[in-house]
């Protein structure tokens, strides 16, 4: 989209940078670009054609999101390529590895029904993306609720599978309600609202769902909000070294 | 967050429903002109309908007589990759008609709604086999009707069900009719 989209005006590359990695819409963008990132890596793996589509197409839908916040920040090449992993400020759970579907549609659960209810407040505080992006988190949360509880309730492995996917990305949540300092609109997100949204939302489909909401903590003493500090799990490095390569190794290539 | 800057000119300005009156007869018969132009360029991903029918198409601004065209145009869905392609094309489209400088940007707000959608656009989408999204203008200041039913393209059946919650593009889904077995694409109502 060079095209048409203008960057923030003033400043040199370097001052602008190092404004991009302040402002709070970067956790936003780079949320959004990795889960599309991961999501991506399903494609020729998923378990039916449907699902296929789905998730390619959830995918494009966050990779929109990330291109109109980036183009806000800088541009946009330059913050998804040329970063190094201390830099991103996405948070855990999106940069955990698929897994198999049932880990792939709780994580997707977790981060939409988030995703929705930050971006309904974004809206009313009368950001145009938001109000654009919330009715495609609506759908990415629909969808991801209905497999959580086909799978939830369905098979005895199914359930299993599902389990342990709650189980093992509970600890990721938290940080998804870590306030994110600065300007409004972001600046002025209700947090604690937010995250007791989720919680009702997310305790209701894992109950309809025949599943247990874990008791656990839902962060970690090394991981409490260390993705929005630019601290990330083993499996980022690698995602990243992959998604980067080609633009690195090719600087200014098309095709 | 708009994707683009509003530009602080003067110009002359036609959004793609209302034509503004404050400016001269000719300039605002050209706007007219270089919107319908800009308004006819076909949908890339969706070739029976215009981008006017679409309802993507937001404003056409000509900022001194006969000097620079800039265009706004609105995405469908936020990641709709078929916009660059869009933008290319009334570029393109406006060249032929004599237009030198255009510009073309893309903006969020007001957010697109499937109600964007003309009712010529919803007849077009039908004949070409897909179901258009339930609702569209009333054409009356009555109550709106109230449709839950998704027709089939083909024979008209309300009979169908859902196969796939996505399909080919971002804005529609996977349908199949019950009646007559066809499976068919639906515009999901946004």
């Amino acid at each position: 989209m060079t095209r048409s989209q203008d960057t923030p005006a003033g400043g040199g590359a370097a001052t602008r940078a190092e404004a991009a990695l302040d402002s709070p819409l970067l956790p936003l963008a780079d949320d959004a670009l990795v889960l599309s990132h991961r999501l991506g890596e399903w494609a020729g793996h998923a378990p039916v054609l449907e699902e296929e589509l789905a998730l390619a197409n959830i995918a494009l839908d966050l990779l929109g999101q990330a291109r109109v916040l980036y183009s806000q920040l800088g541009d946009e090449d330059e913050l998804a390529f040329l970063r190094e992993e201390r830099s991103f400020r996405n948070c855990q759970l999106v940069e955990q590895p698929n897994g198999d579907f049932a880990c792939t549609m709780v994580r997707q659960l977790f981060f939409s029904a988030c995703q929705e209810l930050l971006f309904g407040q974004l809206a009313e505080l009368g950001d145009p993306l938001a109000s654009k992006a919330v009715k495609e988190a609506e759908y990415h949360r629909d969808h991801a609720e209905h497999w959580t509880i086909r799978l939830g309730d369905g098979t005895e492995e199914s359930h299993a599978r599902t389990q342990r996917a709650v189980d093992g990305l509970w600890r990721y949540t938290g940080e998804l309600f870590e306030p994110l300092p600065g300007p409004a609109p972001v600046g002025a997100v209700d947090w604690a609202a937010l995250r007791a949204g989720w919680t009702e939302r997310v305790t209701r489909v894992l109950t309809s769902a025949t599943l247990t909401v874990p008791d656990s903590p839902q962060s970690g003493a090394w991981a409490a909000g260390a993705g929005r500090q630019g601290l990330h799990t083993e499996p980022f490095g690698r995602m990243l070294a992959e998604m980067q390569h080609l633009h690195r190794s090719h600087p200014g290539a098309s095709w | 967050m708009v994707t683009g800057t509003a530009h602080g000119t003067a110009g002359a300005a036609v959004a793609a429903s209302a034509p503004a009156s404050s400016v001269s007869a000719a300039a605002g018969r050209r706007l007219e002109e270089l919107s319908t132009v800009a308004g006819s360029v076909p949908d890339p991903e969706l070739p029976v309908v215009t981008l006017a029918e679409l309802g993507v198409l937001r404003a056409v601004r000509e900022q001194s007589p006969g000097g620079p065209v800039e265009v706004e145009i609105t995405p469908t869905y936020t990641g709709c990759p078929a916009i660059e392609t869009m933008a290319a094309d009334i570029e393109q489209a406006l060249r032929e008609h004599g237009v030198a400088e255009v510009s073309v940007r893309t903006v969020l707000a007001p957010p697109w709604s499937t109600d964007d959608i003309t009712d010529e656009g919803r007849r077009k989408l039908t004949e070409a086999g897909i179901a258009p999204p339930r609702g569209g203008s009333p054409g009356g200041s009555g109550p709106v009707p109230l449709t839950l039913a998704i027709r089939c393209p083909n024979c008209g059946s309300t009979e169908t069900s859902l196969i796939s919650r996505f399909s080919s593009t971002a804005c529609k889904a996977l349908r199949r009719c019950e009646a007559c077995r066809e499976p068919f694409d639906h515009f999901k109502e946004v």
